[in-house]
């Protein structure tokens, strides 16, 4: 294949270094500097893919952004990507794409039977035709949409690019660097602010690139490289291309996407694939241009009718032509800057214009030029299937509602242009309420939402020295503001092109006989008469009718077709288009990659890992983790082949026969100290604490201010003013929050600091009946004894010179101790326990064994204190103060949780004393019921009784004080089970609570 | 994201702070017997106000104050923000 739209010489690509890509499997070439898209139509492919709805064949439409059709699945690096504009990715050796919607193939597509079947597909057919039957939908209608439809294919496979975020700040953020943008920054800059500069393209520029106009004696484009190369050597300057400022936020916070690597074959080494800003601006500039109008007529999404001003910048940016009989089709003088460059390079263009009789500088050089032009002249329809062979063209009338004789005139495209919409979405997405110009016949930003300035085309102005002009002073005005500087620069002398006005203008009529489709919204398939039948149908609202007909709404998010639309649903209602209204812009502007958004947070990186200071001891010792919160903590010590079960169930019985360490450093620790902490402690927890006496633990719970359980813990007095709080480990975050929500703004009055200490101590709880035998050993001068030490005693001690805090409490329901050392020392504590520990079985357990203890005995924790329970509940009235205020009491005489038949903690056993369990599952009367079964309660936490060799389960169960000894069924649907149980005490070893206390 | 102005460290980022809901809500005091109604309104009830709000905010990942934020709640403007014992000006 030979590029044979290529011109021999012009644009600014590199024909140096030719390169290789494949399109639906073939091989063609184009120069570095191109796009897939410019690099195509070189090679004279202009069939790209099939339209959403009816499957019609697609082509270009553009050359950049608002390209409605060009989507095409990118294949880089063996990865894959959807939804890539081929107007947008650049070439690099050995690109491969696809196309997409169509199959199975592009050539013949079987969903182009829509096309024809287009009578039946009118504006509203999702929602008509594939409402009924119901039975349709999964059977016939889902199953053929998905493979017929659909813009490409999301991998499956992990990505393993990486993206970057980045936050930044500055005085002026200005967006797109066409003339407005250049000039603005240069302005700003000169006068010492901190500025970034981001242009979506890999050029700098934008129309200075393309259009025929002189600054200070150099062209336009000489004059944007000057600038450009003189503001990237400036410290004060950040200049970014392949950069789209997409969304615009709150507070000035703007999001852009950094596309670092996607131009090139493979990500370098150390650079991301692309990269996100965050970029918290004192001022914003907006100059993202505009974007040509097409103008409706007959079968106007045929490959080859696009933009005139796309066809400008393949043949001036990449020297090539997007045909070589060329058809123009115009109502403003834009359409003949596009034909002078044609005849400029040998083709012969023809211009149909819709104006009586325009006269303007630029007219005129066409004319000299020897261009053929047809004023009062429209196209009435494009012709040819996969692409455009010839035009339907007509005289119109000067009111525009009658056409002429009809006459067919060869052309292989039809390059149109019906004025320029500026860009305003990013004014919208500030606040800003924008406003209709009716010189332009578009909308410009009105009255500044936040502190955003948009300048140039964007704002309406179209002529170059009106918008260099307002660039430098808004540049040197805001800068000026912030800096205080006062360094002025000169305005350069501007040649430029003066225009005619455009003719208001936009939507051929339909020749008489003829029901030619007329397409507004190129993505969607949306046609003129998709939006009068849904006029006819009622819908007024033009949000209605967007969502009705798809207008809009598909990825480019209507830039080429909204106005268009409005214009027409004008016209049906006879109002104004700011009456019929437009809706607002949301971020993003343009399609964001999902791992741009994700950034580096993913996998292990999506939180951080904590890990206790004897975490490298567990993992020598075959400790297998699991996730609790951010903490990763040992879920069991595997020994040879052993499971999960086997294991748990050795170190769970190893505690209630001998002894047994666990690392309990993830518990959260609150240092309290103040002559008020006794108080506070007395209001926040539900028992009372004004007595407690130094050297003392007392377990606590804590509600919120709506009685349900918020946390529980112990808390040690350490001395006269100072307390230690343990909370759970999902809670400690939240605990201390709450806490000094209350010092702070409910009780200042209280003298009283809270700070967490989490990290600071490392904790060894030490449980079994051999346990005070080994703290013997641990802490030979100590009086360890019952009596020395009794049940909740606290016990500050020296631990082979290292200071350590002994406390007598117990989450096993066995004799226990939990010794803390000071992070630093956490090994060296462990590894002294485990040693001295040999002569009486010591062995370390992890997290479920650590369950297995606490649901035998009946201790509460996370998954009964869910969020849903009172102290009652959970069997911890005993521990509410009847005397005492405390957060929350106010609640708990509400009518529902004083009832008679309020659900109760219980313990489950199953009849055969066999099978396990599931946790979750829901309790019943009768497993025969018919549905809805009434639920009495659910299994909230189970495990392998090691003390009755059975399986024990906790359940909070409706009236569970008198079920005692019932016989229910727990029901699993989940896991297709139904298993006959009793219902027992939830204390199930040691009810009396002697072990803890011997 | 809000741009939130702590009185202690200055213009932070709305990521290091923590909602915590209207700040015109006062607690009942402690041990005072009230209606079942009045301590529903504390517990529950609040406005869903379109427009300017007084709120609460704490500086979570900074100095870990709860401070009151005066926000539009439809346009996120941000009127002033005061420390927990600051008067509000009206
Ligand atoms: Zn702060």
């Amino acid at each position: 294949m030979t590029q044979t739209f290529r011109l021999d010489k012009g644009g600014l690509i590199n024909r140096d270094k030719k390169l290789s890509f494949k399109f639906n499997g073939k091989t063609y070439y184009g120069y570095e500097g191109d796009t897939l898209a410019s690099a195509l139509i070189a090679n004279g492919v202009h069939l790209i893919g099939r339209s959403f709805k009816y499957h019609r064949p697609r082509g270009f439409f553009g050359a950049g952004v608002d390209e409605p059709y060009a989507i095409v699945q990118l294949y880089r690096n063996n990865e894959t990507e959807p939804n890539i504009k081929a107007t947008e990715q650049e070439l690099f050796e050995g690109l491969e794409a696809k196309s997409v919607n169509c199959w199975p193939s592009v050539n013949f597509d079987i969903g182009a039977i829509n096309n024809f079947l287009k009578i039946f597909l009118p504006s509203g057919f999702y929602y008509k035709t594939f409402m009924w039957p119901k039975s349709f939908w999964y059977r016939v209608y889902e199953p053929f949409i998905r493979k017929a439809a659909g813009l490409g294919v999301a991998s499956t496979k992990h990505d393993k690019e990486r993206y970057e975020h980045k936050y930044e700040y500055c005085d002026l953020l200005i967006a797109g660097s066409g003339p407005s943008g250049l000039a603005s920054a240069y302005a700003a800059a000169k006068n010492g602010a901190r500025v970034i500069l981001a242009e979506d393209k890999p050029r700098f520029g934008g129309s200075l690139l393309t259009n025929d106009v002189n600054i200070g004696n150099q062209s336009g484009e000489d004059w944007a490289n000057s600038i450009i190369s003189e503001l990237k050597k400036m410290p004060n300057v950040i200049v970014k291309n392949r950069s789209q400022v997409f969304g615009y936020y709150d507070h000035n916070m703007l999001v852009m996407s950094e596309k670092v690597s996607d131009h090139l074959p493979k990500t370098n080494k150390y650079h991301p694939k692309q990269r996100l800003w965050y970029i918290r601006a004192k001022e914003v500039l907006i100059s993202s241009g505009s974007i040509e109008r097409p103008i409706v007529f007959g079968n106007n999404d045929t490959p080859g009718v696009m933009l005139s001003s796309a066809a400008k910048e393949y043949l001036k940016i990449y020297g090539v032509l997007v045909g070589k009989n060329p058809l123009v089709f115009t109502n403003n003088d834009s359409g003949y800057e596009t034909a002078i460059e044609f005849k400029k390079n040998g083709i012969n263009p023809i211009v149909l214009d819709s104006r009586v009789s325009p006269k303007s500088e630029i007219i005129n050089e066409a004319i000299n030029l020897g261009v053929e032009i047809k004023f009062s002249y429209v196209v009435v329809a494009a012709k040819g299937y996969k692409k455009v062979s010839s035009a339907d063209i007509a005289k119109i009338s000067d009111d525009k509602k009658q056409l002429g004789e009809i006459k067919n005139i060869k052309c292989d495209c039809i390059c149109v242009s019906g004025f320029w919409t500026p860009t305003i979405h990013l004014a919208s997405q500030s606040g800003n309420k924008t406003r209709f110009k009716e010189e332009i016949d578009a909308f410009v930003p009105g009255v500044s939402k936040q502190n955003e300035t948009t300048l140039g085309a964007a704002n309406g102005v179209f002529t170059l020295e009106e918008t260099l002009k307002n660039s430098f002073i808004a540049g040197y005005d805001l800068s000026k503001k912030i800096t205080n500087n006062d360094n002025k620069i000169s305005f350069p002398n501007v040649v430029e092109k003066k225009s005619s006005k455009h003719d208001k203008f936009w939507c051929v009529p339909l020749p008489k006989g003829k029901n030619y489709k007329r397409f507004l919204d190129f993505q969607n398939d949306v046609a003129v008469s998709d939006i009068e039948i849904a006029l006819k149908e009622g819908y007024r609202s033009i949000e209605h009718v967007k969502r009705y007909t798809t207008l809009g709404m598909a990825t480019d998010q209507g830039k080429t077709s909204n106005l268009n639309g409005l214009q027409l649903v004008s016209d049906i209602e006879n109002k104004v288009v700011p009456a019929v209204g437009h809706t607002t812009f949301r971020p993003p502007y343009t399609p964001v990659s999902i791992g741009a958004i994700v950034g580096r947070e993913v996998g292990k990186h999506s939180k951080p890992t904590r890990k206790s200071p004897m975490h490298s001891w567990h993992e020598k010792n075959n400790a297998v983790f699991v996730d609790a919160g951010v903490w990763l903590r040992p879920r069991y010590y595997k020994q040879g082949n052993e499971t999960l079960f086997e294991a748990s169930k050795r170190e769970a019985k190893n505690v209630r026969t001998n002894v047994g360490v666990c690392d309990v450093t993830t518990l959260g620790k609150i240092d309290i100290k103040g002559p008020d902490a006794a108080e506070l402690l007395n209001r926040v927890y539900t028992n009372a604490w004004l007595k407690l006496p130094v050297g003392k633990a007392r377990y606590g719970v804590m509600l919120r201010e709506d009685g349900i359980v918020m946390d529980d813990g112990t808390t040690t007095r350490i001395s006269e003013n100072h307390y230690h709080m343990t909370t759970t480990t999902a809670q400690a975050a939240n605990v201390l929050s709450h806490l000094e929500y209350y010092l702070q703004l409910v009780w200042p009055e209280l003298n009283v600091n809270v700070v967490s200490t989490t990290e600071q101590w490392a904790g060894a709880a030490i449980a079994g009946p051999k346990s005070r035998k080994l703290l013997e050993k641990l802490f030979p001068n100590n009086d360890v004894s019952n009596e020395g030490l009794p049940f909740m005693g606290y016990m500050e001690s020296d631990l082979f010179g290292v200071k350590a805090r002994i406390f007598r409490i117990s989450f096993s329901g066995e004799l226990a101790y939990e010794v803390n050392v000071e992070s630093d020392n956490g090994n060296f504590m462990w590894e002294k326990i485990i040693e001295l520990g040999q002569e009486f079985q010591v062995q370390p357990y992890g997290t479920e064994a650590l369950s297995t203890l606490r649901i035998e005995m009946g201790h509460v924790a996370g998954s009964e204190l869910d969020g849903r329970t009172i102290p009652y509940d959970t069997s911890l009235d005993g521990l509410v103060s009847k005397k005492k205020d405390f957060i929350g009491k106010r609640s708990l005489n509400r009518d529902a949780f004083t009832s008679k038949d309020r659900q109760k903690i219980v313990g489950v056993v199953p009849l055969d004393k066999k099978t396990s369990i599931p946790e979750g599952s829901h309790l019943v009367k009768d497993a025969k019921a018919p549905l809805p079964n009434k639920k009495l309660g659910h299994i909230s936490a189970s495990c392998w009784s090691v003390e009755h060799d059975n399986p024990f389960s906790l359940a909070i169960l409706k009236d569970g004080k008198n079920m005692i000894g019932e016989k229910l069924f727990v029901m699993s649907p989940l896991k297709n089970k139904v298993i006959p149980v009793e219902i027992v005490s939830s204390h199930y070893v040691d009810p009396k609570g002697e072990r803890v206390r011997s | 994201m809000l741009y939130i102005k702590c009185p202690y460290c200055g213009m932070r980022s709305q990521n290091e702070f923590s909602y915590g809901g209207d700040a015109s809500i006062k607690r009942p005091e402690l041990n005072k017997e009230i209606s079942n109604e009045e301590w529903d309104n504390f517990v529950y009830n609040r406005k869903s106000l379109r427009g300017k709000h007084l709120e609460l905010w704490q500086h979570l990942s900074g100095c870990r104050q709860w401070i009151k934020v005066e926000r539009d709640t439809a346009t996120h403007e941000i009127f002033n923000t005061y420390k927990a014992d600051e008067e509000v000006s009206k």
